[in-house]
């Protein structure tokens, strides 16, 4: 099986200087979800940020057989989804569907099309009411699934989600892990939350000062590395 | 200093739309900068920045405080075509969501502060900014943004009837340089503490004008705005004037006075010739200004 | 806040607020530009134009008194100039500064608390404003409630350390406004990830109903003829 995505010695330097990537390798293969861990700055969100092409960096990046280049950028931004942490910047539009249909809207996709698409998407996400609201009103959890409609909608092959339960309560964590094991698509997921990891996780990579420390179960890296939350009783 | 509708008479918001229009469309396509509509997030984030900073309350001593009006830091930081931009979105939701201003009387607020204000605001910045000056010229930024924009309001004002005894005159303009030196003190505050957090936000005033222009250029904003206010509150010269050139029924004379007379009727076309002398010279002013203006901003861009 | 109370209005369902924002927006100028150019000596114009501001409030279902309060915000300023006008003698000019200038306040406010942001900023653009501006007004509108609020914690979380002081002020209003210019540069990012090439997608309005174009007519015939008799 062809990996969906192969990263070849990435290196990244920050314009202050900062080599915040050390020659990393990685692999996504169809039907995965990694998990990404490490500690804040090890280069988690840094490396999810190469994988769209947001951030370019030397090194080879292929995303489902494409080259990570100019002409090829378009394809590979429609292929990978990516949904940021901060929810309240990527709704970025004035109502949900206007959000939604954004994406597809970019692709060239008709209004009609891009329409049809998004409510689709918004029922995948269990977020069909909430059609004509204005993204404020809603709570973490409902913006978290518009945000994840919103990417949805450009049918993508690979999600990217970047730390998904910030501000989740238990209930809307529960409703985050049904939603994305319900979703087809391989994912790469960025997370402090262990229990979450471990609830849609198929394996685990462990960054630390830019580069990749350990790969493993979410188990076993949690336990190699002590990275268990704070135990219980 | 937000005009509402029904204050101003009608050739001078007509005139003051007419005027707006070219004036920021022409600026918003500067601000661009070729990047298409890649900057609209950026100012309206930044607009929303205004709205919120505008909250926060700045101790002024004496028990008062004032706030921020945001101009001249907006200029100073995303320069000024932007500034122009932001300010002026800012006042059209307030004018739509807060019926803060009027609708018509919009083009009339956007002149005095999203234009002449910001480019008030921006001017000693432009010129003083990479000196030993740089703090003063900041601070005169301020003031002169609040100053530029409130005489602009107070002529129009004059000019369109409004009556304004000396003594509300006088006090309008004591509680406006409150408000300028308030405006200087916390965009210095600010400018300074964001300097400290990260120099590149800074903008570099690109100083290849010369500083003759560039005195030209704030002496007549300054100069226009000063002598629209002057000029409206001077009707006796001009109406001997106007006695010597006659008045026409139909055609407008040029160089006829506002009559700033109580009794301005304006369903008749004689407010049109009564009020149109000022207005048109007014006109003038705002064309002079807004040639330059866009020279100037012609020539600092690359 | 104000504009939560406009956003809410603004949801609810009346014949006003089924009607196109574009027909609303013209019919909004024309009726504005009529109070401006009208005589300030004529009583019988005020009333009539009160009647009509009275006929679409209730049209709009909104509640009156909710209305007149937040359209009398502008009486105070007016009421200054009023007086002074009074006190010269020039008891039209009172009246009309103080009834011109909250009319079409109240104008204003039926057609914004009766239209969604979103299809009042599309109506405004399909009325020839630079999309630049609506644009940049769009992102502001959505933005506005996220930063005020960042504001007011930011606000509080001063008062409980002893309140702000001037060089605090400056170095608060300076961390929002790196926070602000962090997230434009976060929600840049969000749309480069979308796609985003250079331009701003659209959804075209809809189509103009009937009930939306005779509104429109009856409005311009009603204040012609009004124009025309010199009552309005």
């Amino acid at each position: 099986m062809d990996p969906l995505i192969r990263v070849s010695g990435l290196r990244f330097r920050y314009p202050d200087g900062t080599e915040a990537l050390k020659g990393v390798d990685f692999e996504l293969f169809p039907g995965e979800t990694v998990i990404l861990l490490g500690a804040n700055g090890s280069g988690k969100t840094t490396f999810a940020l190469h994988l769209n092409g947001l951030l370019e960096g030397e090194g080879q990046i292929r995303v489902c057989g494409l080259p990570m280049d100019k002409i090829s950028l378009p394809e590979i931004r429609r292929r990978v989804g990516m949904v940021f942490q901060d929810a309240d910047e990527q709704l970025f539009m004035p109502t949900v569907m206007e959000d939604v249909t954004y994406g597809p809207l970019n692709l060239g996709v008709e209004p009609a099309e891009a329409m049809r698409l998004a409510r689709e998407a918004l029922e995948q996400t269990g977020m069909s009411a909430a059609h004509a609201k204005a993204p404020y009103h809603l709570s973490a959890g409902e913006k978290r699934r518009v945000a994840i409609a919103g990417v949805l909608a450009m049918r993508p092959d690979i999600l990217i989600l970047d730390e998904p339960t910030t501000s989740l309560d238990p209930p809307g964590q529960r409703d985050l892990v049904d939603l994305l094991t319900a979703l087809p698509q391989s994912k790469i997921v960025t997370t402090h939350d262990i229990a979450f990891a471990r609830a849609i996780g198929t394996r685990a990579v462990f960054f630390e000062k830019g580069s990749i420390a350990a790969l493993g179960t979410v188990g076993d890296i949690a336990s190699r590395f002590g990275w268990e939350p704070l135990p219980r009783g | 200093m937000h005009i509402p509708d029904g204050f101003l008479a009608t050739p001078v918001w007509a005139a003051l739309d007419l005027a707006a229009i070219p004036a920021v469309g022409l600026i918003a396509r500067r601000s661009q900068a070729g990047l298409e509509d890649a900057r609209a997030p950026l100012l309206g984030v930044m607009g929303a920045f205004v709205f919120a900073a505008q909250m926060i309350n700045f101790p002024v001593g004496v028990g008062t405080s004032g706030h921020l009006v945001g101009g001249t830091l907006l200029a100073c930081t995303l320069g000024p075509s932007a500034a122009v931009v932001v300010m002026t979105a800012i006042l059209a939701v307030q004018a739509l969501v807060f019926q803060d201003g009027g609708l018509l009387a919009l083009g009339a607020n956007v002149m005095n502060m999203a234009v002449a204000g910001v480019l008030a605001g921006y001017l000693p910045f432009h010129y003083w900014g990479q000196g030993p000056w740089r703090r003063a010229a900041i601070f005169l930024g301020g003031v002169l943004s609040v100053l530029v924009s409130a005489f602009l309001t107070l002529a129009q004002l004059r000019i369109s009837g409004i009556p304004m005894p000396s003594a509300v005159l006088g006090l309008s303009m004591a509680l406006f340089l409150v408000s300028a030196l308030v405006e200087g003190a916390v965009t210095l505050a600010v400018f300074g503490a964001l300097e400290k957090m990260n120099p590149g936000w800074v903008r570099k005033p690109a100083g290849a004008i010369s500083r003759l222009r560039g005195a030209l250029a704030a002496g007549a904003l300054l100069m226009a705005s000063l002598g629209a206010l002057v000029a409206s509150g001077l009707p006796d010269g001009l109406e001997s004037a106007a006695a010597k050139l006659g008045i026409h029924e139909r055609a407008w004379n040029l160089f006829e006075t506002p009559l700033l007379d109580y009794e301005l009727q304006f369903a008749e076309p004689v407010w049109m010739r009564k009020v149109a002398a000022g207005l048109v010279g007014l006109a003038i002013i705002y064309l002079l200004c807004a040639a330059l203006s866009r020279w100037l901003l012609r020539r600092r861009s690359p | 806040m104000h504009y939560l109370v406009m956003e809410e209005w603004a949801r609810r369902d009346s014949p006003l607020h089924r009607r196109d924002a574009r027909v609303k927006m013209i019919l909004l100028l024309v009726f504005l530009v009529w109070i401006g150019t009208a005589r300030p000596a004529q009583p019988e114009a005020y009333a009539a134009y009160a009647s009509i501001l009275l006929v679409a409030a209730l049209a709009s279902r909104l509640p009156l008194l909710s209305l007149l309060w937040r359209a009398a915000l502008v009486l105070p300023f007016a009421a200054t100039f009023a007086l002074l006008s009074w006190m010269a003698g020039d008891a039209e000019r009172a009246a009309s500064l103080v009834l011109k200038s909250s009319f079409s306040a109240f104008a204003v406010l039926l057609v914004v608390a009766t239209t969604p942001m979103p299809a009042l900023l599309a109506a405004v653009e399909s009325l020839a404003a630079p999309k630049m501006l609506v644009m940049v007004v769009q992102f502001l509108y959505r933005y506005l409630f996220v930063l005020s609020e960042k504001a007011q914690h930011m606000w509080m979380a001063a008062q409980c350390r002893g309140g702000i002081r001037r060089a605090s002020a400056g170095g608060a209003i300076a961390v929002l406004f790196a926070s602000s210019h962090a997230r434009a540069e976060g929600i840049h990012r969000a749309m480069l990830a979308r796609g985003f090439a250079g331009h701003m997608p659209l959804i075209r309005p809809s189509s103009l109903h009937w009930l939306d174009i005779s509104f429109l007519a009856t409005g311009i015939l009603v204040l012609s003829l009004g124009r025309w008799l010199w009552i309005l």
